[in-house]
Parts: C-alpha cells; sequence; structure tokens
C-alpha cells in the first residue's frame, strides 16, 4: 500500500455558526511528506490540522487516513463513528500542541509511559523501559522524574514531542509547536521536528517558522479564509508564488522580521 | 469561670462530640459521592441529567439547612415516611454538602485547561481513561482548599441536627448548661472543642495542600 497518501482530504468544509472556517480544502499528503500550513491568523490551518485526528469534526467533505474515513461511518449518512474506531485510529496519528499539553500531575516520564499503559495496555515496567528510552532520544534523561512545571517551554515541547512518538505513529501533527516558545528556545524544538523529518516521518506541520518551511518541508500550503490559495514546493510558494495574498502575507512577515 | 464545672462537663461533651464527628464523617464521605455524582450531571452533555443537577444544587444550596431538616423530619411522616433523627441528620447534612461540594468539582474540572484531555484524546484514549487519569487526579487538586472549607463548614452545620433530638455536641451543651446553671463553662468548653476539631480539619487540608506542592503543583 506504498502507493496510497497517508493523508487524503476532499472538500472538507467547517463551520462555526455563521463563520465558515474551512471552504472545501482538498489536500493529499503521502508517505514521508513533511507539508507545511502556512498563512494569516483565522485562516483555519489550526482548524485544518484538527479535523486530520477528528478533534475538530468537519462538515462537508472527507479526510482520509490510510485509505479511512476518520469521525464517520461512512460518507454518505455521516453517522459518527463508534468511539472505540476513532480511539484506534488517533493511536497512529501523534499530535503536538502550541501549550505542550502534558499532564502536570505527571512527571515527564508518566507522560510519556501513560498512553503506553492505558491505551496499548503495556505492563508498567515495559512502558517506562520504552519512555524512558523515548526520553534519552531527545537527551531528557535526567528530567524523567521532573514535574512540566519545572521545565522549560523547550522541554516541555520536546517531552511531549516524545510522549506522541512513543506510540510509533506513522503521521505527526505540530500545532504551532513553538509559538508559545521564548525565542531562544525555539530552535532545540524545530532542530528535533528536522530529525525526524530526516528519519521520513509524515509531519504536517501548522507553523509560522517560514525558515523552518523553506528548509524543512517537501511542501508548503498557504491557507487564507478557509481556501488552500497556494500549494507547492517551498521555492515555489516562499519565493516564486504569484499569489498576491502570499506575498502579501510573507511581505508583513519579512517587515515584522527586518530589524 | 470555675474550673470544677468545666471538669464536670468535659465527659459529656467530650463524649457528645464523637457523635458530632462521626455523624460529620458519615456525611462527608456522602457527601462527597454525592458531589462527585452531581458534578458529573451537571457537565454531561445529556441535557436532561445536567438540568437535574442544576436544580438539585439550587434546591439544596438554596434552602437553609435548618428548614431542610424540619421539612424531612416533620413534613415526610405526613406524607408517610418516617424518617428517624439521625437518618434525617445525616440525610440532610449529605445532601447539602452534595450540592456544594459538586460545584466546588464542578468550579476545579473548568479550571482543567482544555488541552489536556486533547491531548489524551489525540493519543487514543478513551472518555473512562480521560476522567480517571487526567481529569479527576487534577480536579481533586485543584479543589482542597475549598473542600477542607466546605468540611469545616459541614462540621459546623452539624450543630444544627440538635433540632431533631440529635444529641450531638451543641445540644449535649445546651441540655447540660440547663441542668447544672453554668452556661459560660458548658459553652465555652463546647466551643474550643468544635475549634479543637476544626483545627485539626485544616491542618489536614493544609498537609494534603503541601504534598501536592511537593509534586510540582
Amino acid at each position: 500500500m506504498s502507493g496510497q497518501p497517508v493523508v487524503e482530504m476532499r472538500g472538507v468544509t467547517k463551520r462555526f455558526g455563521q463563520n465558515e472556517v474551512l471552504r472545501g480544502i482538498d489536500l493529499t499528503v503521502n508517505r514521508s511528506d513533511v507539508v507545511c500550513l502556512i498563512g494569516p491568523s483565522g485562516s483555519g490551518k489550526s482548524t485544518l490540522l484538527r479535523c486530520i485526528n477528528f478533534l475538530e469534526s468537519y462538515d462537508g467533505g472527507e479526510v482520509r487516513i490510510d485509505g479511512r474515513l476518520i469521525g464517520y461511518r461512512d460518507e454518505a449518512t455521516r453517522r459518527p463513528m463508534p468511539g472505540r474506531d476513532l480511539q484506534a485510529m488517533r493511536e497512529s496519528i501523534g499530535m503536538v500542541f502550541q501549550q505542550f499539553n502534558l499532564w502536570p500531575h505527571m512527571t515527564a516520564l508518566d507522560n510519556v509511559a501513560e498512553a503506553l499503559i492505558r491505551v496499548r495496555g503495556l505492563p508498567r515496567a515495559t512502558a517506562a523501559d520504552r519512555a524512558r528510552a523515548m526520553l534519552a532520544r531527545e537527551g531528557l534523561t535526567d528530567k524523567e522524574a521532573a514535574y512540566p512545571a519545572r521545565l522549560s517551554g523547550g522541554q516541555q515541547q520536546r517531552v511531549a514531542i516524545a510522549r506522541s512518538l512513543a506510540m510509533e505513529p506513522k503521521l505527526m501533527l505540530f500545532d504551532e509547536p513553538t509559538s508559545a516558545l521564548d525565542p531562544e528556545l525555539v530552535g532545540e524544538v524545530l532542530q528535533v521536528m528536522r530529525g525526524l523529518a530526516a528519519e521520513g516521518m509524515t509531519m504536517i506541520v501548522v507553523t509560522h517558522e517560514m525558515g523552518f518551511a523553506a528548509r524543512v518541508a517537501t511542501r508548503v500550503a498557504f491557507l487564507d479564509q478557509g481556501r488552500i490559495a497556494a500549494e507547492g514546493t517551498p521555492r515555489a510558494v516562499l519565493h516564486d508564488s504569484e499569489e498576491p495574498r502570499v506575498r502579501q502575507f510573507l511581505q508583513t512577515y519579512h517587515e515584522r522580521n527586518d530589524f | 469561670m470555675k474550673l470544677s464545672a468545666v471538669q464536670e462537663a468535659l465527659p459529656w461533651l467530650l463524649h457528645a462530640a464523637v457523635t458530632t464527628l462521626w455523624i460529620s464523617v458519615v456525611a462527608i464521605v456522602f457527601g462527597q459521592i454525592l458531589g462527585l455524582l452531581v458534578c458529573l450531571c451537571r457537565v454531561s452533555p445529556n441535557r436532561a441529567l445536567a438540568r437535574f443537577g442544576a436544580l438539585y444544587v439550587s434546591f439544596f444550596r438554596g434552602v437553609p439547612l435548618l428548614v431542610q431538616l424540619l421539612l424531612t423530619y416533620d413534613l415526610l411522616p405526613y406524607i408517610g415516611i418516617d424518617v428517624p433523627p439521625l437518618a434525617a441528620a445525616i440525610g440532610t447534612l449529605s445532601l447539602a454538602s452534595g450540592a456544594y461540594s459538586g460545584e466546588i468539582y464542578r468550579g476545579a474540572l473548568n479550571a482543567i485547561p482544555r488541552g489536556h484531555v486533547e491531548a489524551a484524546q489525540a493519543l487514543g484514549f478513551g472518555p473512562v481513561a480521560i476522567w480517571l487519569r487526567i481529569l479527576l487526579p487534577q480536579a481533586l487538586r485543584i479543589s482542597v482548599p475549598s473542600l477542607v472549607n466546605e468540611l469545616i463548614l459541614l462540621l459546623k452545620a452539624s450543630s444544627l441536627i440538635s433540632i431533631v433530638g440529635v444529641t450531638e455536641l451543641a445540644r449535649t451543651s445546651h441540655t447540660l448548661a440547663a441542668q447544672t446553671y453554668r452556661p459560660f463553662e458548658t459553652y465555652v468548653t463546647a466551643a474550643l472543642i468544635y475549634l479543637a476539631m476544626n483545627l485539626v480539619l485544616s491542618g489536614l487540608g493544609a498537609a494534603a495542600e503541601r504534598r501536592l506542592a511537593a509534586a510540582g503543583h
């Protein structure tokens, strides 16, 4: 099944009340793709990302993971999928949040081991061993016993990444993973993500880090008002795009970073 | 102040304090269970349950405990339900405490960032695991200071059950004072016993908070 896309979105729409957040999204993500979603705030980037693991339900169209519709039993009746099936699909989709969302009442080690125990059903000791290995990979061995409140933002985000990776996902979703970090802590998180991309992880990244998008992404999609206004290689979108909205967005971005 | 009067009253008062204490503890246990259920009702997506929870809270929080006691003890027999004093006392205390505790738990749940649940959902957690491992442990931690407050209020409110004839600390001190004509000594002693019990309660609460703080909160 190597030819099948990991994620396939077709005509996905979503509205919050009167507000149409997604107006027909088509997006295909193949194995080992790194797709960066960029665009102004409120353009629907995060909502799009959250539809992929159905943290957000979508109203129209379809989202398929490895060919399987997520969230609904079938596209015709659109009856919600049984909770267990949804949980099983989510197990193989990792997600990293802007606010890290580590559980504050658990140590770094327990944060990583918890899903292995509760979701995978691994014995406690096996789960702890795997969690230890995941933290070691991130160079966080000395932080195993630390509670999230004692970690820097960058460390928290790396623990959160380790927590997702421990489940051996086939796809990783990143929702502005560095936006809540102090500037000097952004690098360590981006470095981990770059490493993941190099290992061939399939990734979808909502980000404002244009440098990361330019260097690491295999494709960049620019969202504006719930539509993908431009999509292509980083070069095609970030340098050569004639689309005025893209140019305007990138210009404000450049102005902000010029001093 | 005559010390001999205190000495004479003390055994009786301590005996009555034991009654106050065990009734309070039983009401606390039932109240916490009820509180948890009420909270679950109120946050439930099921409208009927949520409505029921809201009604429950507004009644048991809105009607004075004394009136609730009288309703249970004096009025229920009219419709053929005979409630012994102890049951009426424990029942009303628990029901009222359930209303207050339920709101404390609900407030604590609302204080937990939504992202903590989303992180668990994204990892494939089911709803039961999310409640048991993510929400309840955090809600309990957040609730501790308010819960200690509520438990102290309950222990003090237990003096109201003297109205239905349970010989707890308040009623016993009242009876003793009338018998010995030593109201001052009797009431001061009773007050000190209440104070001591509540100091122990708040001490336990502070210890619980310290332990949680040591765990990184």
